[in-house]
């Protein structure tokens, strides 16, 4: 809340810096007997508001990063020996009972007296730290507008200044995306590290068993929990290729008949149509997955006498494939665009037909592109969540049959980090693990696609 | 012979010919085959959701002669508004059902006559009693909130045909409705208390609005972040940027975090926002960051394009009479540019409304009843409301869950409408 309240008070200070600056600037320019500025008066005003803003914004920021940590060693400090003779974990879960009373989370039931009197000691100390903190970060402020403010000279170039901090802001921006990337290849990463001191990466990468949830405490018998990730590779590989046969079809097809046979009214209406497909949520489509097309399909065995699962791979690979059609179709459709007029006409002006020309000349030409767009397709429907979740099952079933159920990758994540969680132990951490394969299966995708689709674009340009 | 053979050729060519023709004729049909049968999916899509949703936006009342006895809603002889809030509605509607139906004595019927009427009907006669104490000691016809199985019943999704045991609404719940209906007591109206509640275990008591304002914030928070850093980005790339290799891993990167599945997002937020920033769980502030670093890479990749269009013409004139380079992009190219990225920014928006599975990862998936206050309250947002209705086995809920994808729908269909617009008249320039 302090932290709120000082960024509002921070704000409202560099709007009245800004507009001192500016007068400043103004004032000065009189004086001096009309001597003109370098720059407008209002660059003055921005130089001024950023010197209040910046230094004072990174105090602010790094205060409260480290607030925590500096209230946790002061109040335990101020516990007895035998309080902090405990373990980490005990320690850990001491200071949380103290802290959410301290905070008014809990009541005081079930805490003992040293725990009340820290929890007072904590109410303190973060009263005080607050109060200094918002201290500090106006005087950084006022500090940092009035050297603004003292330096403002006509000579002075404000505007060059300003525009340089404003680049530096637009850098900053845009290495937001690589801080992005870092931030998921580390969390993952560190994670996942942490998985697989506890169960070995072979186990996890050639095991034929998956049952994280045996390993929900630790003192059951077979309590290890096995971590073999090869059924959710193949059952996540089972939808996609599902997913694939509806959606490559379907999507190549439309896409041949949109850009080589459609008039140009029919292509207008009917690709914006098509592409509402991608725009429908997931989670409608696992909706409509899971109620409606795993029943039927469910309905429709049973009528030629065969045993489908309730939530067979079969279903969600199907709605999960209706789902990419318009991926498909885009992609191809650039790609066959792309081919050039020239081939086409050669082809037509020996005799052939139009769909000769099409198999025997604009495909094969076409061919690398396309497959870069399935190889997209395809990291689409690995990375797909809802839809499986909603509609493929939990259990880990090596098999390849489409009518049983089969568990994802990305099912096992959701089910292993969604409800209560300990962050300890190999059954959470094992999300991560997952995540990590996830993301690098995709990443390696994405990135023999886009070479595949850019080698094959520079063929023709 | 010469002209034998050439006949021969012909008559070859011509069977060939007819072969290929019927193959190009063919081959066509295939290609308006794919094209209807991306139309038929998505008919049938919409059509599903739309013949499941409509009757969740009515809801029935019963008429129910209400004795708002003094004694059966426990109250003392002077009693006091506090008094009003705490009595025993529930008991006083129970008479009047028992009242209505004199011949059911079984308790186990009891218990089913109970069931024909909502456990809120209880609250709704509370307010009035509350608003209006002179009603203890009368006799009233209200309308009450009827039973989601009731309800189902009487709008005829209940099929006697079936066998009783498989179905909730029991025969002498259905005599029992039928007799009101004839009575005219019984009426449908439109359900307002889904647009205006909370999540709620009863179907028929179960709104979108704390769903609906957790989305709210979650997009504000999106937008607030998505916008100007994924703007400046752009600026930066299309017009500052040297070509280096810093510029290059800047570029690769936004190009692959575009295709990174959104689940890896999730867990991004959970590891760093959660973990080790410690900022709450469940909030749409979380969510909402989240959501920004998933968008960024759409809202970054458009402003390029929008930018890159801005005639030459434009950056010329400006930096001709003097402007500096960042005056010439902020007063001249960045307003050409703006419908271009505005387009951009709402079908990313669009995007992030629609998402569900990072926001699974950081815990955005609690029953929330309560409308939150600000965007570190605990929330849900109307895509995940989706999932945990679409979860619950009751047909009450299947039918709030349609309508409920419904209203999502339909904003989707506007932030697209909106982004449309804006390319439409971007193009005319």
């Amino acid at each position: 809340m302090q932290t709120i309240t000082a960024f509002l008070v921070l704000i409202a200070f560099c709007v009245v810096s800004f507009f001192l600056g500016r007068t400043r600037s103004q004032l000065i320019a009189k004086t001096r007997g009309g001597a003109s500025l370098h720059s407008l008066p209002k660059h003055y005003g921005y130089m001024a508001a950023a010197w209040a803003f910046l230094p004072s914004i990174a105090i602010l920021l790094v205060w409260t990063g480290l607030e925590s940590s500096l209230i946790y060693s002061s109040v335990v400090s101020g516990l007895t020996p035998e309080v902090r003779a405990l373990s980490t974990d005990q320690l850990g879960l001491y200071y949380n009972q103290l802290q959410s009373f301290a905070l008014n989370q809990i009541d005081e039931f079930g805490l003992d007296e040293a725990q009340i009197a820290a929890a007072q000691h904590y109410r303190e100390i973060s009263a005080s730290l607050a109060y200094k903190k918002i201290i500090v970060v106006l005087v950084a402020a006022v500090a940092g507008a009035l050297l603004a403010l003292r330096r403002i000279k006509p000579t002075l170039r404000a505007r060059n200044h300003v525009e340089n901090m404003l680049e530096w802001m637009l850098f900053i921006c845009s290495f937001i995306a690589v801080l992005t990337t870092l931030g998921i290849v580390l969390s993952v990463l560190f994670e996942a590290v942490r998985f697989f001191q506890a169960v070995p990466v072979t186990d996890f990468l050639f095991g034929l068993q998956w049952s994280p949830q045996m390993a929900i405490r630790s003192d059951q018998v077979g309590a290890a929990g096995s971590f073999g990730f090869i059924p959710l590779l193949v059952g996540t590989l089972l939808i996609s290729i599902v997913a694939l046969f509806i959606a490559v079809p379907v999507g190549l097809m439309s896409a041949i008949y949109l850009s080589e046979y459609a008039s140009r009214r029919f292509r207008a209406v009917t690709k914006p149509v098509l592409e509402v497909l991608a725009g429908v949520p997931t989670v409608v489509y696992g909706f409509f997955a899971a109620l409606t097309v795993a029943p039927f399909i469910r309905r429709l065995g049973e009528s030629m006498g065969l045993s489908v699962a309730s939530e067979s791979a079969l279903a969600a690979g199907l709605v999960m494939g209706i789902m990419i059609i318009p991926f498909v179709m885009s992609l191809s459709d650039d790609i066959i665009n792309a081919v050039p007029d020239s081939l086409r006409e050669a082809s037509l002006g020996m005799g052939a037909t139009m769909s000769e020309t099409i198999r025997r000349v604009v495909l094969p030409a076409a061919l690398p592109g396309i497959v870069g767009g399935i190889l997209l397709a395809a990291s689409r429907a690995i990375g797909e969540t809802m839809i499986v979740v909603m509609a493929a099952g939990l259990s880990a079933k090596l098999t390849i049959n489409p009518l049983e159920a089969v568990t994802t990758i990305t099912v096992q994540i959701v089910t292993l980090l969604v409800g209560d969680q300990e962050f300890d132990s190999p059954k959470t951490l094992a999300a991560f693990a997952l995540g990590l394969v996830l993301f690098f299966v995709t990443l390696l995708l994405n990135i023999v696609a886009l070479y595949v689709v850019r080698r094959y674009r520079e063929q023709y340009e | 012979m010469n002209s034998n053979e050439d006949y021969r050729t012909t008559a070859l060519i011509q069977a060939s010919l007819r072969k290929r023709y019927a193959r190009e004729r063919r081959f066509r049909l295939y290609g308006m085959l794919a094209v209807l049968a991306g139309f038929v999916f998505l008919f049938l899509l919409l059509a599903d959701i739309i013949i499941k949703g409509t009757p969740a936006f009515t809801q029935h009342y019963i008429k129910v002669t209400v004795d708002f006895d003094r004694d059966s809603l426990g109250l003392p002889q002077n009693f006091t508004s506090e008094d009003l809030a705490r009595a025993d509605y529930g008991a006083v509607i129970k008479r009047s059902l028992r009242e209505m139906f004199p011949d059911v004595s079984i308790r186990a019927e009891k218990r089913r006559l109970y069931r024909l009427i909502s456990i809120g009907a209880e609250y709704s006669l509370r307010d009035m009693v509350v608003a209006d104490p002179a009603l203890v000691g009368k006799k009233r016809n209200i309308w009450l909130l009827a039973h989601s199985e009731a309800s189902s019943y009487l709008k005829g999704q209940v099929a006697a045909a079936t066998e009783e045991a498989e179905r909730k609404v029991k025969d002498v719940q259905m005599r029992w409705l039928n007799a009101l209906r004839e009575e005219g007591r019984t009426e449908l109206r439109f359900n307002t208390t889904f647009f205006l509640a909370g999540d709620s275990r009863e179907p028929e008591l179960a709104g979108i609005k704390a769903a609906l304002v957790g989305s709210l914030y979650t997009l504000l928070v999106t937008f607030c972040l998505a916008f100007p850093i994924g703007v400046m980005a752009a600026i930066y790339l299309e017009e500052f940027a040297p070509r280096n290799r810093l510029t290059d891993l800047i570029e690769i990167n936004i190009n692959n975090l575009a295709a990174v599945p959104s689940i890896v997002f999730g867990l991004l937020g959970l590891a760093v926002f959660i973990n080790f920033f410690e900022l709450p769980r469940s909030a749409p502030l979380v969510g909402g960051i989240v959501l920004a670093l998933m968008t960024l890479p759409t809202i970054i990749i458009t402003s390029r394009a929008a930018i890159q269009a801005v005639p030459p013409s434009i950056h010329e004139a400006a930096l001709g009479v003097g402007a500096s380079k960042l005056q010439t992009i902020l007063h001249h190219v960045l307003p050409v540019a703006m419908p271009g990225i505005l387009t951009g920014s709402i079908i990313g928006m669009a995007q992030a409304l629609g998402e569900t599975a990072p926001l699974l990862m950081i815990g955005m998936v609690a029953f929330i009843m309560e409308v939150p206050a600000g965007v570190t309250d605990p929330a849900t947002v109307l895509p995940v409301q989706i999932f945990l209705w679409a979860d619950s086995p009751e047909r009450g809920f299947t039918e709030k869950t349609s309508a409920a994808i419904m209203v999502l729908m339909a904003f989707l269909i506007m932030m697209n409408a909106a982004a449309v617009y804006l390319r439409r008249r971007f193009e005319r320039k």
